[in-house]
């Protein structure tokens, strides 16, 4: 049975703007295991990014955090001093961040960069440091790795510092990585090595890896386990097989009719789309999430909040009034596009 | 009253759903603090200059040479007969202080214009036309910048002489620079736009692009600019004047007031405070009133 | 860098030469120079034969010219009041008005700086607004009439400072406090600018997410990269404070090159006017320069390419 790295239960944030209380993220729960990959999938303003920035207590000042249960390792860190968090930060859990061409300083070299993030946590000298910032960046394929420690961020590609920030989250050997949409703004062929050698580096070190993303085609290929958000919920949580073989709740199911395959998706038919739009997520919602733009809604939707129930399995949850056999129906009957 | 006339006289739905651009404008304005304060006090003193022949008690010029160095109102033997005393040739302090007002909003906006002129010609050629104007123009500016405005100015006003016009003058063919960066930074920035490329393809012509789309848009940092410069001509004015070579006595001008008493200002210390308090608070509210402006116009340039 | 920091150098030299050039026809334009050496009191034959014995008969470019080529040689022609070299004259006194300048804007620095940095790091809280506030009356206050509060103030009736000479390190407190606070504001405004955009910046937030203590992610990474742009204009600020000296040094009697300058004007002493001018424009043109090279220097995007 492998260990549980992280767990969380009924995670919330809320920010105060000036028209009210946006609840950015409402009671999510998921955990991740050594060697697992768990994806957060949802369009931009689910709160994704938000629950990862919570796990690692870096949310903005004025936002609120609160949840039942925040154990890393087994261990308490939802109200621990900030002392505390700042020494598991980059040492027991790292974060992999989407603006690689931004998120490293332009004043030091990546070698100065790489090194600090090992001193600031263990008694090394700046040489062991040195050598283990060197094995890293061979581990995620920049070669010449000695010599580049010498070279400031400006003097490297997107997908180079990409590959720097991975080595750097490495540098203190965490149990979980968290990477927020950590391709998104490479090239799409620079994608796909970078998720490869998440994946790669995630089975040699045997970490737990948070994914997460937009994109469904990555999902597809390193997730163990999904969870798909929408509108600060999570509305359907399974193991990967489950999800896609057996979208359950109508916002998967509408997602996964959106990607074309190459070979099945007949030309001029059309793409699924989901119409409408993103509810507010500020104040009070006394009633399903997707309900003005789920297919199925009815006035049950509408006025009452939604609670998640089992799906197929044990460890398949999903958001909706009715039972996974309903939905399942529903998903059979609909019209070929 | 027939209904028809209270009807018409009530706000469509339409006027109070989307109030109009400058309503919104007075809105933020009056919002703003520092605009309010500042330029209610800048209002304030204006009058007080404009109005200055009409209001002050005595004429300033009047010598009273056995009425010397008389108290304020609130010193020792102060009367209200020279509510702010009499400086040392006995005329009225007072009096003296309300034309001192005209002498310095006078200069600052004379020399703001001056040089407001001579900066946004420069800045906003630098800026449309780029390459080499831009190249010749910015060592022109870079010159000037090297130049020691006060060492300059004061050179040049001992060898000329100096009066109320000349340094108008002086101060405003030197402190045209801040224009010149500014202007030809914002002209660059508005340059690049899109609206730019559409009007040249439409074939107007240069002048009428540089008229009718470019100044528009560089309007909200002229002005700006052109605020924050009044208030450097007034502080230039004034340590000219301190120096005595800027307006000659008799006329009155704060700063020679401060350095016609700084012979007292051990004893008195008000013969300084007055007129200094006086610049201070002129500048500090021509000054929030930039600010208030830049606010106001365009938040975004806030740091 | 080395073709930069040429580049630049080459830059600076004609701006120098373009200044002498403004000045000497300015000092030649302005009025007639021989009559303002000869004195007030001269006859038409005096003024002339100052005229002919200055060589001020000659075209401007001839005269520009001589001096250009004595100058190069370090040599500013002579003091008409105090017949000695001007090279000399102005040898004695710098050092007043470089020490002067240097402790103003090491005040200013001190204040603004840390300021700034609180400011952004507590934004619209009182500690903002108050420094706000400084920065606000700051720019309002002139200098000469702060100068004489502060000798009211700390000379006269504290009696803890004294008010003029340059006697002791002291008499450099008052004058410093009064050249540097205008410089105070500027510099205040752009390092909290410069740090709240730093600190919402992506590598901040890359620091903290690898556990650096809060001071490390302050100083090592945020004002290590907010500070570059107030270089240029602490560089900016010192030469209009060396130019500013004038009022400054005149009224605390201190013997640099601002009070010489005020002399000069009044006696008329024209090569010491000029000389002053470039002097000054001069080290103006050097402190940009050095800014620039330091620029350069801190950021390895301008340097390292």
């Amino acid at each position: 049975m492998a260990e549980r790295i992280l767990s969380v239960d009924n995670l919330k944030v809320e920010i105060p703007v000036p028209s009210g209380m946006l609840h950015a993220v409402q009671g999510v729960s998921f955990k991740v295991d050594r060697g697992e990959t768990l994806c957060i999938v949802g369009e931009s303003g689910c709160g994704k990014s938000l629950t990862s920035l919570a796990i690692m207590d870096l949310l903005p000042t004025k936002a609120n955090r609160t949840a039942e249960r925040l154990e890393l390792h087994g261990k308490n860190v939802l109200d621990i001093p900030e002392d505390e968090m700042a020494d598991i930060r980059g040492n027991l859990m790292g974060m992999i961040f989407q603006e690689p061409m931004t998120s490293l300083n332009p004043a030091y070299t990546i070698g100065n960069q790489l090194e600090e993030a090992l001193i600031r946590h263990r008694k090394v000298s700046r040489d062991e440091a040195r050598d283990r910032a060197v094995y890293l960046l061979e581990k995620v394929g920049i070669t010449a790795a000695r010599s580049r420690l010498r070279q400031y961020p400006h003097q490297l590609s997107g997908g180079l510092r990409q590959r720097v920030m991975i080595a750097m989250t490495l540098m203190c050997g965490p149990g979980l990585i968290i990477a927020d949409e950590p391709t998104t703004a490479l090239d799409v062929t620079i994608q796909a090595q970078i998720l490869l050698l998440l994946a790669e580096l995630q089975n040699e070190f045997d970490m737990g890896l948070i994914l997460i993303t937009h994109d469904l085609g990555v999902v597809a290929r390193v997730a163990d386990r999904v969870c798909v958000m929408y509108a600060g919920q999570v509305v359907e949580q399974g193991s990967a097989k489950q999800v896609f073989e057996n979208p359950t709740h109508p916002y998967t199911q509408g997602l996964l009719e959106c990607i074309p395959i190459p070979g099945k998706t007949a030309r001029g038919s059309h793409l699924g789309s989901i119409p409408g739009i993103v509810p507010s997520l500020v104040g009070e919602m006394n009633c399903c999430h997707f309900s003005d733009r789920c297919p199925y809604a009815t006035d049950i939707c509408r006025t009452q909040t939604v609670d998640l129930r089992q799906g197929f399995t044990a460890d398949h949850d999903f958001r909706c009034v009715l039972t996974s056999e309903q939905c399942a129906e529903n998903l059979k009957q609909k019209v070929p596009a | 009253m027939a209904n028809g006339t209270v009807a018409a006289k009530l706000p469509s739905a339409q006027e109070i759903l989307e109030p109009s651009a400058s309503s919104l404008l007075l809105k933020r304005v009056f919002g703003h603090a520092g605009m309010t304060i500042g330029g209610g006090v800048l209002l304030f003193i204006f009058l007080i200059a404009i109005l200055a022949p009409l209001l002050a008690p005595h004429d300033p010029f009047d010598q009273d040479l056995s009425k010397r160095f008389l108290d304020p109102v609130w010193g020792a033997k102060g009367t209200w007969l020279h509510p702010l005393g009499t400086d040392g040739f006995g005329r009225d302090y007072l009096s003296r202080m309300m034309f001192g007002a005209q002498t310095s909003l006078l200069i600052g906006f004379a020399a703001m214009l001056i040089s407001g002129v001579i900066g946004t010609a420069l800045g906003v050629a630098a800026g449309y036309f780029g390459g080499r104007v831009d190249m010749i123009i910015t060592f022109i500016i870079t010159t000037r910048l090297a130049m020691p405005v006060i060492l300059v100015a004061l050179v040049v006003v001992a060898l000329i002489g100096s009066s109320l016009n000349i340094v108008i003058w002086v101060l405003g063919l030197l402190i045209w620079d801040r224009f010149a960066v500014v202007m030809r930074a914002t002209t660059q920035q508005v340059r690049s736009m899109d609206y730019i490329a559409a009007a040249k393809a439409l074939g107007c012509s240069t002048t009428r692009i540089i008229f009718t789309e470019i100044m528009p848009n560089v309007a909200n940092a002229l002005i700006v600019v052109a605020t924050l410069e009044v208030a450097h001509a007034v502080l230039l004015e004034a340590a000219l004047s301190f120096l005595g070579l800027g307006v000659q006595p008799p006329t009155p001008s704060w700063g020679l007031m401060i350095s016609e008493g700084k012979g007292m200002m051990f004893f008195k210390a008000w013969v300084i405070a007055i007129p200094g308090f006086a610049l201070f608070m002129l500048v500090l509210c021509i000054n929030l009133m930039g600010d208030g402006i830049r606010d106001v116009t365009a938040p975004e340039n806030r740091n | 860098m080395l073709f930069y920091a040429l580049k630049r150098f080459g830059v600076a030299i004609l701006v120098a030469v373009a200044v002498s050039i403004v000045t000497f026809s300015l000092l030649r334009f302005s009025g007639d120079p021989a009559a303002a050496m000869a004195g007030e009191s001269a006859t038409e034959e005096d003024i002339e034969y100052v005229r002919k014995h200055y060589g001020l008969d000659r075209p401007l470019p001839v005269q520009y010219a001589d001096w250009a080529v004595k100058a190069m040689q370090g040599d500013f022609g002579e003091s008409i009041y105090l017949k000695r070299a001007v090279s000399g004259i102005l040898a004695d006194r710098a050092p007043t008005t470089m020490i002067l300048g240097a402790l103003s804007l090491s005040f200013a620095l001190i204040l603004a700086i840390p300021l700034g940095v609180l400011a952004a790091m507590f934004p619209n809280t009182l500690v903002d607004r108050v420094a706000l506030g400084i920065a606000v009356i700051g720019q309002a206050l002139p200098s000469f009439f702060f100068a004489l509060i502060m000798i009211i103030v700390f000379g006269v009736w504290l009696r803890w400072l004294p008010i003029s000479g340059h006697a002791s390190w002291l008499n450099f407190i008052m004058p410093s406090i009064a050249l540097g606070y205008y410089a105070t504001p500027a510099i205040m405004r752009l390092t909290r600018a410069g740090m709240m955009d730093v600190m919402s910046s992506d590598y901040i937030r890359t620091a903290r997410a690898k556990g650096l203590k809060p001071r490390v992610v302050l100083f090592k990474h945020a004002l290590r990269n907010a500070i570059i742009p107030v270089v240029s204009l602490s560089a900016v600020q010192l030469g209009f404070m060396l130019g500013g000296s004038i009022v400054i040094e005149t009224i605390f009697s201190l013997n640099g090159l601002g009070n010489l300058a005020w002399q000069s004007i009044q006696r008329s002493d024209f090569e010491v006017m000029q000389a002053i001018v470039l002097t000054i424009a001069s080290f103006y043109i050097l402190l940009t320069f050095l800014a620039d090279l330091l620029n350069a220097f801190l950021d390895p995007r301008i340097r390292v390419s």
